[in-house]
């Protein structure tokens, strides 16, 4: 095979494609070697050292994780010689490093400790010298920096490069380089976009979500207080990780269980509101469509999005369709409707909210965000914090039985469940325009030209002898693409997905973390995205305008799709924002 | 060292705007003239405020933190906008062992400024140089193009005097 390469790695033969790297070889051998930069299709630089092999052919020792193998080449990666180099540069990053892990977030999880761990290192302090200490900066609402615990590695500026905002990245020379803002501004006054997915990548505690689970903890201990917590779609197929389970596991029952012993009044699924935003979307869509007015219509669910498009595309706003993301519709429904039927004043109900996303913590403090006069949403935590809860109340989650939510608020459909996924929100939404444009039940249900982890897909579809075509784009980079199509007036679609993270929210900047050595390897996306699509598959109710708790609620509440009540409580306006402040 | 950021208020012309905006034109569509372009900018503005760096990010549509993190790299740009009067005193070996390090501090101390820093009246600006060639006059002090030789600490006030226009 001309396309085969064939190596050795400490003796064991191995054949791989041409091009792969030594550390891809390395893993067909069964053989594992340490990285700490390195991130797959993120962050490819072979910068730390850490990953050294003996190459034949090559000079002194090279980075695997970048090195790519030839014919016959013999690889070492284990001897005396590359476990003292691993080993000091290990000192060298520890020499500056805040080694307070007792009182880590990150600590059992984080990157350098478990390398420090695996390869024994001896921290004896022969390298302590020049030790800055920098500020931490706590000014955004959904994360914190703490350059203290920075070690360079430059997967955060990767991501936020590939996130197109580009708003951290490494600043001065030397001994004084540090990861920063332009001109060291704090984090909420340069164009971020919350969007996370640094805190996704970082291998230590230097960038971590803003933990809420203190007001939390607060909140349920308040016998004053009426706690109700919502959960997001694609939570349920990513919580498992924090527990040990295998990527993938579908924990939908185990998570209702566990929020419950929590200590919460009433355990809500967001996946509820999540079918009475598509109702809500579909109904704008076709009256955009009808009316003439602006296409394409984008949706508007993820934060993310939605905060990179009122910094970035101002001009474009109305194109954005004008309904609350799911979490900010239910939590507008606890505080009007299920509020007024429970006879509860809004002011003593704390909604709080379980989600894949950091930005989501920006979206609760949004000005058009409180349908009952305060805010529709008032904690919002990751998947991460959830697990963080769940850990310290001692709660056997991997043991525990399958619960249901509470109804009347947590009904949901197959096509709610898919909004968790790049393309879900689309798929949604076809599945009921279809239906609400033909006037029939159609037997069309699965789009899967929109499904898929790719960044931007295309479709046209007919739907009511209309042709339709929509785009679908995850990651900030491809939203900017679609968004530049738009503004320069090449684009022809007439509806289109945008989700801030590349994949959408299983990807979210609030998941679970999983180890460089994990994604290296592991297509995460495609195995938690795979969970919600079986999900829907399996349910009986496929589209969000046949759930029977959306119907009860407009017969009871709401009046028509898209009524004015509706558009008092669950729709929202956008502003622009200016990208420094 | 970390690069000091001026919080003197920016003072551009109209006329420096126009000469940047040129600039910009000519090397828009090649973001790997940026180096070019700070240094062209810095040529008609003495140095790289934030109102100037976001010029260059808009026009050559590279991030603001990029052209930033450029600018706080390598030691030829400023943050901080010189004097009317530009003084530096060297550093180099042979003048830092003839005591031009008590120099520095003197008008350090003098000026209430420290290095790459500029007295609020726009008058006077101080600069740490490596070797500037003329050890044979250690230690060695420049304000803008007049070189003082041999100099004691003694001597800063006598010759900051004639700068008082």
């Amino acid at each position: 095979m001309e396309n085969m390469v064939n190596v050795k790695i400490n003796g064991i033969a191995v054949s791989v494609p041409k091009g792969s790297t030594i550390l891809e070889a390395a893993r067909a051998a069964g053989v594992e070697i340490p990285t700490l930069c390195y991130l797959k299709e993120i962050n490819e630089i072979g910068a730390c050292r850490i990953c050294v092999v003996e190459a034949t052919g090559a000079r002194g020792l090279v980075a695997a994780c970048v090195f790519p193998v030839a014919e016959g080449m013999e690889v070492r990666t284990n001897t005396p010689a590359i476990q003292k180099a691993r080993k000091t540069t290990l000192e060298l990053i520890l020499s500056m490093h805040d080694k307070r892990c007792l009182s880590c977030v990150r600590s059992q999880d984080c990157e350098l400790q478990k390398l420090c761990h695996d390869l024994g290192v001896e921290y004896t302090g022969r390298f302590e010298g020049y030790t800055p200490k920098y500020e931490i900066d706590e000014s955004a609402p959904h994360l914190v920096r703490d350059n203290n615990k920075c070690i360079l590695c430059r997967r955060c500026v990767a991501v936020c490069n590939q996130q197109y905002v580009s708003v951290i990245g490494a600043n001065d020379r030397g001994i004084h380089t540090h990861i920063g803002t332009p001109f060291e501004k704090p984090l909420d006054e340069v164009p971020c976009i919350s969007c996370g997915q640094c805190t996704v990548v970082c291998p230590t505690a230097a960038l971590v979500e803003k933990d809420d689970t203190d007001k939390v903890w607060e909140a349920l201990a308040d016998p004053t207080k009426h706690v109700v917590v919502q959960a997001a779609p694609s939570i349920r197929v990513t919580l498992g990780e924090c527990f040990g389970m295998p990527i993938g596991t579908n924990v939908e029952g185990k998570m209702a269980a566990a929020l419950r012993r929590l200590g919460f009044d009433k355990v809500f699924d967001t996946n509820f509101s999540a079918d009475m935003t598509i109702v809500e979307e579909a109904t704008e869509f076709i009256e955009r469509v009808k009316n003439n007015g602006v296409l394409p219509m984008i949706t508007s669910c993820s934060p993310g999005w939605v905060k990179f498009a009122e910094l970035y595309y101002p001009e474009l706003l109305d194109n954005l369709s004008t309904c609350k993301s799911p979490q900010q519709m239910m939590g507008a429904i606890i505080k009007t409707y299920y509020a007024k039927k429970n006879n509860i004043d809004p002011k003593d109900i704390v909604s709080v909210s379980v989600m894949p996303c950091t930005a989501k913590k920006f979206e609760i403090g949004r000005e058009h965000e409180s349908a009952a006069g305060v805010p529709d949403v008032d904690i919002a935590i990751t998947t991460r914090e959830l697990a963080r809860m769940i850990k310290m109340a001692g709660i056997d989650f991997v043991n525990l039985p399958d619960e249901d939510f509470d109804n009347p608020l947590s009904d949901d459909t197959g096509a709610a469940v898919i909004f968790g996924a790049t393309g879900g929100v689309m798929e949604a939404a076809l599945r009921t325009a279809n239906d609400l444009l033909t006037g029939k039940d159609n037997d069309a249900i699965e789009f899967k030209e929109v499904r898929g982890t790719a960044g931007l897909k295309e479709a046209v579809y007919n739907i009511a002898g209309m042709e339709v075509k929509v785009a679908v784009a995850s990651g900030a980079e491809n939203a900017n693409y679609v968004m530049s199509r738009i503004k320069d007036g090449t684009a022809d679609w007439h509806f289109v997905e945008i989700m801030g993270c590349p994949g959408g929210c299983i990807n979210g900047g609030g998941q679970p973390l999983q180890p460089a050595s994990v994604r290296n390897f592991t297509d995460i996306k495609a195995l938690r995205s795979k969970a919600l699509y079986d999900q829907d598959a399996s349910m009986a109710i496929r589209k969000s305008h046949k759930s029977p708790a959306v119907k009860a609620i407009y017969e009871e509440f709401f009046g028509e799709y898209g009524s004015h009540k509706a558009h008092e409580i669950l729709h929202t306006k956008y502003t622009a924002r200016p990208k420094y402040k | 060292m970390q690069k000091k950021i001026s919080n003197l208020p920016f003072k551009g012309t109209a006329e420096q705007e126009k000469r940047l905006k040129e600039v910009i034109e000519t090397y828009r569509d090649d973001p790997s003239r940026l180096m070019t372009v700070m240094q062209e900018a810095q040529e008609i503005y003495g140095y790289l405020p934030i109102e100037v760096q976001k010029m260059i990010a808009d026009g050559m549509n590279i991030p603001l933190e990029k052209v930033y993190g450029v600018a706080t790299f390598y030691a030829q740009f400023s943050l901080s906008p010189k004097g009317k009067y530009n003084i530096g005193v060297c550093l180099g070996t042979a003048c830092y062992v003839k005591g031009s390090g008590d120099i520095f501090n003197k008008i350090s101390e003098k000026l209430g400024i420290g290095a790459d820093e500029c007295t609020e009246d726009g008058k006077f600006s101080l600069v740490a140089t490596r070797c500037i060639g003329a050890c044979g006059l250690a230690p060695v002090m420049t304000v803008n193009e007049d070189v003082y030789g041999k100099i004691t600490v003694d001597d800063i006030d006598k010759i900051l005097e004639k700068y008082n226009d």
